[in-house]
């Protein structure tokens, strides 16, 4: 295949609003089950243990229309639960067997129940995530969070989960996000061989495409497109932050691109990217699950700093391991964590002189001119920064 | 005569319904909503009792057969002529207070010159009024406001010149007089409005003249019959500034609801697209208000929007429907957000997409949110009436169709072309229902007396 | 005809008020100068949420305790909020966002002068009990940014699955000894003593069965209160600063002796106009008032006659009413059970129940749900509850938008227009339904 090729199919499966690719796996052996998961981040290798496919919901983008969904909501909140129950309702999410709503806000946490609710055939469960981060405290209760969703999952796949199991779907986990780090670590080297819309595509194809597969796609997709030489340009290297739930419509992202910005690093698929290395094979496995998301994650607007002094670390390491010049936040309309979390993150910027500019979005944002025009702006201003 | 009144006193228009006791509709009045909502409510009851009393007129002169074959004509005539005569005495009243404003302007030495352009200009109004109520005229609106301005505004500038001023002055002195002219009521000419009117009338049509007699009689004998204002009920956005006492108010989800339910017997699902509100209603089989929604704080999808889009696009309100009608694939459109619509309409042009096609995606997305509240009263039910100023837009009306079969399948789609009046005539409706069916009035007095 | 009479004995002509009332007003006063002169007297700072908050704990290590969602509200009713907001907005803060927090970081924009116009004291500590509200997270993140405040992080997992788990409560208590515990000691500087935090808890049962009393005299016909314009003020002393101490526990007492009065001897709610004497709607209302409009927005109910029995909102700093009271025998146990209990840590088919079942209880005419663009927690999918509600109990609901303390937010011509809509709705289908059985 070539990068074309690649970058075809990833498309098709990002557009398919029916999920046809989860139906299909589904059919190719009976009893095959399906969970949905909502961002942030929840721990897949649960739901892959249990012989299942975790699907991640990322809303319905730019072009569902929706009509019931919008039924349930006021306007002065976001996008991405309208167009998540547009889908339920609609009967394009048939094709999943159970929804999990992780620790992310107050608006997808009462989605859950509006799930439990609406869809009531369905295995609905609002998964917590501790925000003490003791292993003896938060530690534990992440254990028995996860233990239940592992009993919950056993039960519906008819057998129960073993420790080998969630430790070869750990290993398989761990080879996918390596793959997506080398994915990462490839674009910043060389962005303008693997364009962020691209990259994009190639991350959201995650969600629907079994971790085996999504592994070699990446690898492919990384081999394929350094084979062909694409022309450099010079644009103002960013990282992009504030787009971890509601997913902004690929065209904003290709403005941004298109305006004179290559994106570095970026948190759009927070899941794939949560835990920062490899989760230990060895040992209790959901022990070892707890230690990564406890010590060895990423840090995002909905997870508490314990200290002042943590605030902003990860977006820094960002910006300096991938030698960016500054930062785009990129927020979805009315992300409470994420516009409560900005000031902060400007202000750790402001400290460290890394330029910034900011923008709201919503996943069906049609406007791309102001976007453009900003954007552009921002990478001349860091171009002159630089030069002088 | 026993009359029932309902007023619904709109954002931007005031209308009225009179009714008899055996629930006809006699008349209807329509007229802007002003700063002053208690002129609107008086204009508008007034327009719609004059309007009653010309189908009073049809009536009686139809039982008298006086004009046979020609009572339609005759009818249209004289109508033509009292909205003649009502112009000319608002006129002459206009120019009266402009004239005493000159004073008031200040304009110095050059007042003198300015009063004879105004004589001037209103006596050229006063010459083309006739024309403006010609058969077969055309006005773009028949509030006093829009023909008067846009006969002035058309001719002052011409008459500025002649006269040496300065057409600021003239605009000046328009501005300053308009309102207190459109904030007057003229209720005790109507009855001499209307003998005039028949005069001119019987010049215009020669013909009538021998039976001159037996045509004035009935109408005379209408305009003797005292038209008593047995029940009057308010309601709209503005009906908490009527002087009414609270049992004369209804809200106006309440007389929309029964308003439909007296259009259409069979109408379980209301929608009405207002130029600042959506309303959807749920009725039962009497017209009783099941459940309601209207549209949130956000005023996306209103009739609002497409006046924001006129005016980005440059056109007129009325001409946004037929272009989109031309349109030969519907363009999507995101954001109903007033504020983002020029922003997005401006990028789509700016792609290359043809202007009947995006206007077309514009009229599938304020549909769109009108779906979404009609999904929130618990959705479409058979028989739907469709009411609203945006009821008029046939692009509107396609795209709801079009999206009522896609959603609920086979739905009777009633939309009356008066639709406008529908809040007035459930308040009609209700003053009816609280004199004739609650015996309210007894009850009343009871209380009085007691 | 008026639904109200004025009473003439009022203590102050404009605003009548039960005796209570006035006790309740001294203790936040007493409250808010404690806090302005906490340093000087040597006394340590706190600042915590109403939804979670550990009063008692507090008053263990003797901390003067700061509500920043009450001074919030404060603001917003003596109207200052708005320029508190837009001062945040200026600051960095978006316009999407919760207005509690933009008006109290704009308060301290302004240099911390309080509600009551004294200056208040940076905290010492920010007890974040996340309860029931992800905004609070970053509420207290943005307040240590600023000021360096010590925060710690007291977490409560929300009852997804409708129930309460071992784990669950495991989680909260062992953060409470472990955590929580140790701060304030060493902050305060004063040891832990259970035995005093079990005397404090005593207060608090009392006080918290007496406030259960007072809002089921809603249940009566007419009903002696208000759910909810008027429960805000019953609820005040406890779900703030005052739970576990003996003056609000006798201004409990006192309380429930006057409400009970009234309801024997057939008496309406008192208004800020005087008592109501015509009960023509009764009311549940889910969702948190306005405060900027407060009085204009409760005279559109009382104006009609319209009477609030029951409103989730006055569940939000705990919920009493189903049985559960803080437990002198196992003081942190109850700690733990109380912050998982508050209304906002409740799941959908829970806020669902126990709305249908004040609907039933109280003999409700419907459901009002007052939606606030703040407060996700509360707002997001409360068109769903509107649904199910509407479909179980067969009571018609209605949908109002407003903020709280955002003036800019508060549109009273709409507000009324949806309101009167909705009690006529009422009263036609009361009247339909009378000629139906006639």
């Amino acid at each position: 295949m070539t990068v074309q090729d690649i970058v075809k199919r990833c498309e098709h499966l990002f557009e398919d609003l029916d999920f046809n690719v989860v139906s299909e796996w589904k059919a190719a052996q009976p009893g095959r089950k399906a969970i949905g998961y909502m961002p942030i981040y929840v721990p897949r290798e649960i739901v892959h243990a249990a012989g299942m496919l975790p699907v991640g919901i990322f809303g319905g983008g730019d072009q569902l229309e929706v009509i019931q969904g919008d039924a349930y909501y006021q306007s002065y909140i976001c996008r991405i639960p309208r167009s998540t129950i547009e889908l339920g309702l609609t009967g394009r999410l048939d094709c999943l067997d159970g929804m999990l709503f992780p620790s992310i806000c107050d608006v997808i946490r009462n989605l859950s129940g509006m799930w439990q609710i609406l869809f009531k055939d369905k295995y609905v469960k609002y998964f917590d995530v501790p925000q003490d981060y003791a292993d003896e405290v938060g530690g534990k209760f992440y254990i028995h969070e996860m233990q239940a969703l592992r009993t919950d999952l056993g039960r519906l796949a008819g057998k129960e989960i073993s420790d080998e199991d969630l430790k070869k779907s750990i290993a398989v986990y761990n080879e996918n996000r390596k793959a997506v780090r080398e994915l990462y670590a490839y674009r910043a080297q060389k962005p303008w061989q693997a364009p962020t819309s691209e990259v994009y595509l190639v991350l959201r194809a995650g969600c629907v495409l079994p971790p085996e597969e999504h592994t070699k796609l990446i690898r492919s997709y990384i081999a394929e497109t350094n084979s062909v030489e694409r022309p450099k340009r010079d644009n103002a290297r960013v990282v992009l932050n504030g787009s971890f739930c509601e997913q902004p419509p690929l065209g904003l992202i290709k403005s941004i691109e298109m305006a004179g910005c290559y994106v570095v690093d970026d948190d759009f698929q927070l899941c794939q990217s949560w835990l920062l290395d490899d989760v230990s094979v060895e040992g209790n496995p959901l022990e070892e699950l707890s230690k990564a998301f406890l010590h060895r994650s990423a840090q995002t607007a909905s997870k508490y700093d314990d200290k002042k002094e943590d605030k902003g670390k990860h977006l820094l390491r960002q910006v300096k391991s991938r030698g960016a010049e500054g930062v785009v936040f990129a927020m979805a309309s009315f992300c409470d964590p994420a516009l409560l979390e900005r000031p902060m993150l400007q202000d750790v910027l402001n400290k460290h002189k890394i330029p910034y500019t900011a923008f709201k979005f919503a996943e069906n944002t049609g406007q791309m001119a102001p976007i453009r025009e900003q954007a552009g702006t921002f990478a001349d201003s860091i171009k002159l920064w630089s030069a002088a | 005569m026993k009359t029932f009144i309902g007023i619904d006193l709109g954002s931007t228009t005031t209308k009225a319904v009179v009714m008899d006791e055996a629930r006809n509709v006699l008349g209807r009045g329509i007229t802007n909503s002003r700063s002053n909502y208690d002129t609107a409510a008086t204009v508008a009851k007034q327009e719609a009792i004059v309007a009653a009393r010309f189908h009073l007129f049809r009536e009686a002169l139809s039982k008298s057969h006086a004009l046979n074959g020609g009572l339609e004509a005759f009818i249209g005539q004289l109508e033509r002529d009292f909205r003649l005569e009502q112009y000319l005495e608002q006129l002459a009243d206009l120019e009266q207070v402009c004239e005493n404003n000159v004073q008031a302007a200040k304009f110095g030495d050059s007042a003198k010159e300015v009063v004879v352009a105004l004589q001037r200009l209103f006596s050229l109004l006063k010459e083309e009024a006739p024309t403006l109520f010609a058969p077969g005229a055309k006005r773009k609106s028949d509030f006093f406001r829009d023909i008067a301005g846009a006969g002035y505004l058309s001719a002052g500038e011409r008459v500025a010149k002649e006269a040496g001023v300065r057409y600021d002055q003239l605009l000046n002195v328009f501005d300053r007089s308009i309102i207190e002219v459109e904030n007057r009521v003229y209720s005790g000419t109507i009855s001499k409005n209307l003998l005039a009117a028949l005069e001119r009338t019987y010049a215009a049509m020669p013909e009538t003249l021998h039976r001159k007699e037996k045509i004035s009689l009935p109408i005379q004998s209408v305009i003797d019959t005292e038209l008593e204002e047995t029940y009057v009920v308010g309601t709209g956005y503005g009906r908490a500034r009527l002087p009414f006492s609270k049992e004369h108010i209804r809200s106006e989800i309440l007389c929309h609801g029964l308003g439909a339910h007296v259009m259409y017997p069979h109408t379980a699902t209301v929608l009405d697209i207002g130029g600042q509100d959506t309303k959807a209603i749920q009725v039962d089989k009497h017209g009783i208000v099941e459940s309601f929604q209207m549209n949130d704080r956000c005023a996306a999808g209103c009739g609002r929007y497409l006046g924001y889009i006129a005016d980005e696009m440059n056109m007129g309100l009325h001409e946004l429907g037929p272009l989109a009608m031309k349109a030969t694939k519907t363009v999507r459109i995101n954001s109903t957000c007033t504020v983002f619509a020029g922003a997005e309409l401006r990028d789509r042009l700016a792609l290359g997409e043809k202007r009947e096609d995006i206007m077309a995606g514009l009229h599938r997305a304020i549909v769109l949110r009108a779906m979404s509240i009609l999904a929130r009263s618990g959705g479409i039910r058979n028989e739907f009436t469709f009411t609203g100023g945006v009821a008029k837009n046939e692009a509107a009306v396609k795209a709801l169709m079009d999206l009522v079969r896609e959603n609920y399948g086979d739905v009777t789609l009633n939309i009356d072309p008066d639709s406008i009046y529908t809040g007035a005539l459930g308040a009609a409706t209700f003053a009816w229902r609280a004199v004739v069916e609650e015996g309210k009035e007894a009850e009343h007095k009871e209380k009085e007396a007691a | 005809m008026s639904t109200v009479t004025p009473i003439k004995d009022a203590k102050k002509k404009e605003v009548v008020k039960e005796d209570a009332m006035w006790i309740q007003k001294e203790l936040i006063n007493k409250n808010y100068h404690e806090i302005a002169t906490a340093h000087e007297t040597g006394r340590k700072v706190s600042a915590t949420f109403v939804p979670g908050n550990l009063n008692e704990l507090l008053m263990c290590f003797d901390f003067a305790r700061r509500l920043p969602e009450t001074d919030a509200l404060q603001n917003g009713l003596r109207k200052k909020s708005g320029k508190m907001i837009m001062d945040a907005e200026r600051d960095g803060h978006s316009e999407d966002v919760c207005t509690y927090v933009k008006t109290d970081l704009g308060m301290m924009l302004q240099g911390q002068m309080g509600p009551t116009g004294e200056p208040m004291p940076n905290p010492d500590l920010l007890l974040l009990s996340y309860t029931g509200c992800f905004t609070f997270m970053k509420w207290f993140e943005l307040v240590r940014q600023k000021y360096n405040c010590e925060t710690i992080m007291l977490h409560t997992p929300y009852q997804g699955d409708g129930k309460i788990s071992p784990a669950m409560r495991d989680y909260v208590v062992k953060q409470i000894k472990e955590k929580v515990i140790p701060a304030c000691e060493r902050i305060s500087g004063k040891k832990f003593d259970i035995d005093l935090l079990r005397q404090y808890m005593k207060e608090s049962v009392k006080a918290e069965e007496d406030l259960v009393r007072v809002l089921q005299t809603a249940k009566h016909r007419p009903s002696p209160i208000d759910g909810y314009f008027g429960a805000v003020y019953y609820i005040g002393p406890m779900f703030t600063a005052f739970r576990g101490v003996p003056e609000a526990t006798k201004f409990y007492r006192l309380l429930r002796e006057e409400v009970e009065q009234r309801m024997r001897e057939g008496k309406g709610p008192i208004t800020p106009d005087g008592e109501m004497t015509e009960e023509n709607y009764r009311l549940v209302v889910e969702g948190p008032p306005n405060w900027t409009s407060f009085r204009d927005f409760w005279k559109m109910f009382y104006e009609e006659g319209a009477v609030v029995v029951a409103s989730t909102y006055a569940k939000v700093g705990g919920v009493y009413d189903f049985g559960f009271r803080h437990d002198p025998e196992h003081p942190i146990e109850s700690l733990a059970d109380y912050c998982l209990g508050c209304y906002t840590n409740l799941n959908f088919p829970q806020r669902i129940d126990m709305i249908c079942k004040y609907i039933d209880e109280y003999q409700a005419d419907g459901l009002l749900i007052n939606s606030i663009k703040s407060c996700n927690s509360f707002s997001a999918g409360q068109l769903l509850i509107l649904r199910e509600v509407e479909k179980r109990t067969g009571k018609p609901a209605a949908f109002i938008e407003t903020d709280l303390v955002d003036p800019r937010y508060f549109s009273g011509a709409n507000v009324k227009n949806r309101l009167e809509s909705y009690l006529q709705m009422i009263k036609q289908k009361r009247t339909a339904a009378a000629a139906a059985v006639a």
